[in-house]
């Protein structure tokens, strides 16, 4: 069995997408992990739409004595307050991820359709919950995927069409996986990385959809 | 006179809540921003048949035993589990939870509502607009049996907005007036809920007099706020 990249190596991949001055909503999970993987040299805002803007690295379970019970980012850890945050209601949270005025957002993934559709919030058969992640997906920021290229048992997550019911149709713009680096364009998934010892043509046995093999294919450089 | 608005005790804030009221339960889900006191109030006064509309029905048991090492996490799940709720609108459930169980059994009634169009039906219906138009939502289940229509060539989805006869909600302090200050994200979720109803009633570390808060830092202006109440200090 070849080895896939583990969650912190697809965060650190995904956060080379953030640019000096970006901000950027992290969704629950495995996007909340790319938040530990700024650049020194660049400044990234961090947005939760619990109300936040700006604030500096959640504390473990070990710091509890800084745990503040009012300050959590979206994601439930306890975040600290750094010069230049604000907090703000929840309607202004959610108008600034509608209105555009969020760079990126990473969501997590269950599917990704070759069109760009998005389904991430709840499987067939069980409660759930779309939290933020309509709005988010569906607010015309960038956004960005971060999950396993395939379920547990091996079957495909990245399809034709969507089985799962949909977050936002045609929302999706990057696909970063423990397989490879893709991205949606209008002529199709455009497959720009893979994870090193992987090839395009085995990460595609693995794909619904054909995929668009990039002329610049390169392994996933962190 | 005006002012008379701080209640003794949170028994007494929602001693007059009604079998079948529909019930803002206040706050995002952070341990410090959600109406912990008015909660175990409303459900020791046993109304039952109530909608209950909140972001999330609990949290998911590792966040609670984390959170369990500084502070008793109260959330509406208790409300379900005391078989008071008829129907839940929020957002966000978690599995392992009384509520998530109660309504696979269909025991519950459940609307479903993203986030930010909760936040937007909040408002809206605080502030007197019948609905809106939203992108989020188009092209999936949610926008089932909504009005659509396209601006600017894309489509949107109309949502309603949402009062309550009664919000309960979470702040840092008070004056007599009601005039309210948050702390970190309090303001969240409960400024937002604390105009969408007939009698709102929030729970607050401090009461103080008028005039002690100024103007300027005043989050929710007294007249959202009908009833008061102080939460008593720790060994008090």
């Amino acid at each position: 069995m070849k080895e896939r990249l583990d969650q912190t190596t697809i965060a650190l991949r995904i956060a080379k997408e953030f640019k000096d001055g970006d901000v950027v909503n992290l969704g629950y999970g495995l996007p909340t992990l790319a938040g530990m993987f700024i650049p020194g040299d660049i400044q990234v805002f961090f947005h939760s739409e619990n109300g936040i803007l700006g604030f500096g690295p959640p504390l473990s379970e070990d710091e509890i004595d800084q745990w503040d019970m009012c300050l959590i980012n979206a994601s439930a850890q306890f975040v600290t307050k750094v010069p230049g945050m604000s907090v703000f209601n929840c309607s202004e949270a959610f108008g600034m991820i509608r209105g555009g005025h969020v760079d990126i957002a990473v969501l997590g993934g269950l599917q990704v359709s070759e069109k760009g559709d998005l389904a991430n919030w709840i499987m067939p058969g069980k409660a759930g919950g779309m939290g933020g992640a309509m709005d988010l997906a569906a607010s015309g920021s960038k956004v960005i995927i971060g999950m396993e290229h395939n379920t547990k048992d091996g079957g495909m997550r990245i399809l034709k069409k969507c089985n799962y019911p949909l977050t936002a149709p045609k929302c999706v713009n990057l696909v970063c996986t423990d397989l490879a680096v893709i991205e949606v364009t209008k002529e199709g998934l455009l497959l720009k990385e893979v994870a090193p010892g992987w090839t395009a043509e085995e990460v595609q046995a693995l794909t619904e959809p054909k995929l668009i093999f990039s002329k610049d294919l390169k392994e996933i450089e962190l | 006179m005006a002012g008379d608005k701080v209640y003794p005790s949170f028994k007494e804030a929602v001693a007059d809540i009604p079998d079948g009221a529909t019930v803002i339960m206040g706050g995002w889900g952070a341990p410090g921003d959600l109406p912990d006191n008015l909660t175990v109030a409303l459900r020791d006064h046993g109304a039952k048949d109530l909608t209950i509309i909140c972001v999330t029905s609990g949290t998911p048991q590792r966040m609670a035993d984390a959170w369990g090492k500084k502070t008793e996490h109260i959330t509406p799940s208790i409300l379900a589990a005391n078989k008071q709720v008829k129907k839940f609108i929020l957002s966000i459930s978690f599995p392992t939870t009384v509520f998530e169980k109660a309504m696979l059994a269909g025991e519950i009634e459940v609307e479903w509502s993203p986030q930010g169009t909760l936040a937007e039906r909040i408002r809206a219906g605080g502030a007197g607009i019948g609905g809106f138009y939203t992108r989020t939502g188009a092209g999936t289940i949610v926008a089932e049996g909504k009005e659509k229509k396209i601006i600017d060539g894309k489509e949107y989805i109309l949502e309603l907005a949402l009062k309550a006869d009664y919000a309960l909600i979470r702040a840092y302090k008070a004056d007599k007036l009601g005039n309210l200050i948050y702390q970190g994200m309090q303001r969240g979720f409960n400024s937002v809920e604390a105009p969408a109803a007939r009698v709102t009633i929030a729970e607050v570390d401090d009461i103080v007099e008028v005039g002690e808060l100024s103007p300027e830092i005043v989050v929710t202006p007294h007249l959202y706020i009908n009833r008061i109440v102080k939460i008593p200090k720790e060994g008090a």
